[in-house]
C-alpha cells in the first residue's frame, strides 16, 4: 500500500468485497455499472470548511496552528445517540453518556442550535505549536500553554479560548464578530486541513466533493470524491437510487494517541425527509443501502430505530462504530483504503470479519492500492453473521458556554 | 412591499448586488421575504447595501479564480444551501467601448473572465448545493443575465457581445445537461436599463429612454417564480 501524494482523479482502483467475502479488483469508474436497479446510494453532501488557521498565541507571542475540529454542540442538538448510545428510545432519546436532558421546550425547538443556522463563531479546536501540515501531526510540537481567556490572533480573526477540554491541545474557542464577518474571515484566511502525505497545499476545490452543498465538515467526506455527475447519471439511467444526508465530519486525526482515542468527536447530521422516504422504500423492496463513506454509516446507524427505520431530521452522532456494532440500515460502504489500527478500519469490522479484512489488507498491499483521502477505494458489503452485543465508547462530554464578554476584539487586533 | 409566499424563504444569491439590476433584485427579493446573499467587489459598497437591505453581503470578485470558493462557501454557509443563483455581475470589456480591431486582448479577456468563466466557476462550485435543493424539492435555478448584444452584432460591443453570446450558449447546454438533476437554467435579457454599466457604455444616453432597473428586477423575479413550478402554484399572501 502506498500513500497518494496528491489529489488525482487518475485511473483509481476499486477493491470490491461482496457479501460472500469474495474480493474483486476493478476500476473506480466501474462504480457507474455496479449496483442493481432498486439499490439506493446514500452520500454525504457536506462541503468542507478551510479549518486550518495559522496565527499567534497573544500571551506568549508564539506561533500556533488552529484546526477547527467540531461544532460546539449544544445540549439541544444532543438528542440522538448512536446505535450503541442509548438503546431503544425514539429519535430524541438521550445518549447514555450525554448531558442531563434540557427542558421540554428545548426539545421542541432543536433547530436553534444547528450549526447551519447558528453563528459560525464557536468551535472545538485543536491547537498545534509552530510549523504546518508538512510535519506529520504526531511530530508537531505542542502549543504554548493555553488557558481560558487567552486570545489567538489568526489572520483577520481573533479567537478567545473559552475552555481547555482536558488536554493541552483541545480547546473550545469563540471568534469575535458576527456570523457573516467570521465566516468571511475563515473563507479568506483558512486552509483545508491536510496531512503530511499530500505535499502541495490543498485548495478548497481539491477537497469539495462534486455534490458538496452546505459547508459544515472539518475534513472532506472523502469517499464522496469518487463521485461525479456522470456516475450519478449512469445510476439514474439504471434505476439505482441516489440520496444524500449532511453530516459534519470532524477531524480524523490529532497526532496524539490519547486524543485520537476520543475520535470521532460528536458530529451533527441532518437527514432530509426525501432521503428517509427513499431508504424506507428501498428496504421494503429488498434493495441494498450503499453508504458513500463512513460518515454516512455513522449518521444512518445513529438515526436508525431498532427496526432499521430512519426518521428524518437532525441529530448528533456520538458513538463509534466497531466490530461490535450490529448494522441496522447500511448494507455496503464505499470508503478509502484503510490500514489496521485506523478508526475507519475498525468501522469496517461492522461489515466483515477479521479473516476477510486481513485478505483485503493483504491484497491492497500486494496490488499497490493507494491509501488516504485522495487514494483508491474499497467497497465492502455487509456479511451475514450472528448478532452481537452493542458497545458504548465514551466521547467528549458537554461543553460549558462561552464566557460572557469574550466576543469583543481586543484593541489593535 | 409585502412578503410573497412564492418567494418567502427562497435562498437566492445575486452577484453584482450593489448597483443597477443586481441592487434592485436584492432590494425586492429581501422585501418579498427571500433569504438573500449578494456579492460585489468593493467592501464599502457591500457594507452599505448589507446595512440598507439587512441581507448577507459578501466581498469578492467573480472574475478572480481564487475568490470563487470563498464566495461559494459564504453563500452556502450563510444561506444553509442555495435555491437560486443569479449571475448578474458583468464587465463591459473595453471602456469606453471600442472597435474589435482597437480592443486590447486584455479587455476581451476581462469580459470573458467576468461574464463567462466567473459564472461557470461559481455555478460549478455551487452546483452541489443547487442539486441538493432540487433533491429536497425546493426547486433549483441558475439565472444568467444576458443581453440583446448576445444575439445581435452591434459594432463596438464586440468583447461584451461575444462574452454574453458564450454565456447564453453555456446556459442552454448546461440547462440540457442539468435537467435530470432537477436544476434549471435560464438566460434572461433584462433590456437596456439606466445602470452604471450602461452609463459607461453609452455616456450620452437619455435616461428617460431607458428601462428602470426596478422594472427589470420585477420581471426577473416573475421569471424566477415561473421557473420554480412548486412555487408558481402557491397563492400570493
Amino acid at each position: 500500500m502506498i500513500a497518494a501524494d496528491r489529489p488525482s482523479p487518475a485511473p483509481a482502483k476499486l477493491l470490491a468485497i461482496d457479501a460472500e467475502g469474495q474480493i474483486r479488483h476493478k476500476r473506480r469508474s466501474d462504480l457507474a455499472m455496479l449496483f442493481d436497479a432498486g439499490d439506493l446510494i446514500v452520500a454525504n453532501d457536506a462541503a468542507t470548511l478551510p479549518a486550518s488557521l495559522s496565527g499567534t498565541h497573544q500571551a506568549s507571542g508564539k506561533p500556533v496552528e488552529v484546526r477547527l475540529a467540531a461544532w460546539r454542540s449544544s445540549p439541544a442538538t444532543r438528542g440522538r445517540g448512536t446505535a450503541e448510545g442509548g438503546g431503544g428510545g425514539g429519535p430524541l432519546h438521550h445518549a447514555a453518556h450525554g448531558p442531563p436532558p434540557p427542558s421540554q421546550a428545548t426539545w421542541e425547538e432543536p433547530a436553534v442550535a444547528l450549526p447551519w443556522l447558528a453563528d459560525p463563531t464557536r468551535f472545538v479546536a485543536l491547537v498545534f505549536g509552530a510549523g504546518d501540515y508538512r510535519t506529520p501531526t504526531e511530530h508537531r510540537p505542542p502549543p504554548p500553554l493555553i488557558e481560558p481567556g487567552d486570545r489567538l490572533a489568526l489572520g483577520p480573526l481573533v479567537a478567545t479560548i473559552a475552555n481547555v477540554l482536558g488536554h493541552p491541545r483541545l480547546v473550545e474557542l469563540c471568534f469575535a464578530g458576527g456570523g457573516d464577518a467570521v465566516l468571511a474571515a475563515i473563507a479568506r484566511h483558512g486552509r483545508p486541513v491536510q496531512y503530511a502525505h499530500v505535499h502541495a497545499p490543498l485548495a478548497l476545490w481539491d477537497v469539495w466533493t462534486r455534490i458538496a452543498a452546505r459547508p459544515i465538515a472539518f475534513e472532506p467526506p472523502s469517499a464522496g470524491l469518487a463521485l461525479d455527475w456522470r456516475t450519478l447519471a449512469a445510476w439514474r439511467r439504471r434505476g439505482v437510487g441516489f440520496a444524500t444526508l449532511t453530516h459534519a465530519a470532524g477531524l480524523s486525526s490529532t497526532g496524539d494517541p490519547a486524543l485520537d482515542r476520543r475520535l470521532p468527536f460528536d458530529e451533527p447530521y441532518r437527514i432530509p425527509a426525501s432521503t428517509a422516504v427513499a431508504i424506507a422504500r428501498t428496504r421494503s423492496r429488498g434493495g441494498r443501502i450503499v453508504a458513500i463513506g463512513t460518515t454516512v454509516v455513522r449518521a444512518l446507524e445513529s438515526a436508525a430505530g431498532a427496526d432499521g427505520g430512519i426518521e428524518a431530521g437532525d441529530g448528533v452522532a456520538t458513538g463509534r462504530i466497531t466490530r461490535a456494532t450490529r448494522l441496522r440500515v447500511v448494507d455496503a460502504v464505499l470508503t478509502g483504503v484503510h490500514q489496521p489500527g485506523e478508526g475507519h478500519y475498525e468501522l469496517l469490522g461492522a461489515f466483515a470479519g477479521d479473516a476477510t479484512l486481513d485478505r483485503m489488507a493483504a491484497e491492497a498491499e500486494a496490488r499497490f492500492y493507494r491509501a488516504h483521502e485522495f487514494g483508491d477505494s474499497v467497497l465492502i458489503e455487509r456479511q451475514p453473521r450472528a448478532p452481537r452485543r452493542y458497545s458504548t465508547a465514551p466521547m467528549i462530554g458537554p461543553y460549558p458556554p462561552c464566557p460572557g464578554g469574550s466576543l469583543r476584539p481586543s484593541a489593535g487586533a | 412591499m409585502q412578503a410573497d409566499t412564492r418567494i418567502d424563504g427562497l435562498r437566492v444569491a445575486v452577484t453584482g448586488g450593489t448597483s443597477g439590476l443586481g441592487l434592485a433584485l436584492v432590494e425586492q427579493l429581501a422585501a418579498l421575504g427571500a433569504d438573500v446573499a449578494f456579492v460585489a467587489r468593493t467592501a464599502a459598497s457591500v457594507e452599505r447595501t448589507a446595512q440598507a437591505t439587512g441581507v448577507h453581503g459578501i466581498v469578492g470578485d467573480v472574475g478572480a479564480k481564487d475568490d470563487i470558493y470563498p464566495i461559494a462557501l459564504q453563500i452556502a454557509g450563510r444561506l444553509g444551501g442555495l435555491d437560486v443563483l443569479v449571475n448578474n455581475a458583468s464587465s463591459l470589456g473595453p471602456a469606453p467601448l471600442a472597435l474589435l480591431a482597437d480592443t486590447q486582448c486584455e479587455a476581451l479577456a476581462e469580459a470573458l473572465q467576468v461574464n463567462v468563466i466567473g459564472p461557470f466557476r461559481l455555478t460549478r462550485a455551487l452546483y452541489g448545493a443547487l442539486a441538493q435543493s432540487a433533491r429536497e424539492e425546493r426547486g433549483a435555478l441558475v439565472v444568467n443575465i444576458s443581453s440583446d448584444a448576445a444575439v445581435n452584432a452591434y459594432p463596438t460591443w464586440g468583447a461584451y457581445g461575444a462574452s454574453k453570446a458564450a454565456l447564453r450558449h453555456l446556459t442552454a447546454i448546461w440547462g440540457e445537461e442539468a435537467a435530470a438533476d432537477g436544476v434549471r437554467f435560464l438566460s434572461v435579457d433584462p433590456g437596456d436599463m439606466d445602470t452604471p454599466l450602461h452609463a459607461i457604455a453609452v455616456p450620452d444616453a437619455d435616461p428617460s429612454t431607458l428601462k428602470r432597473p426596478a422594472d427589470s428586477a420585477r420581471e426577473l423575479i416573475a421569471a424566477i417564480v415561473a421557473a420554480l413550478p412548486g412555487r408558481a402554484a402557491r397563492a400570493v399572501a
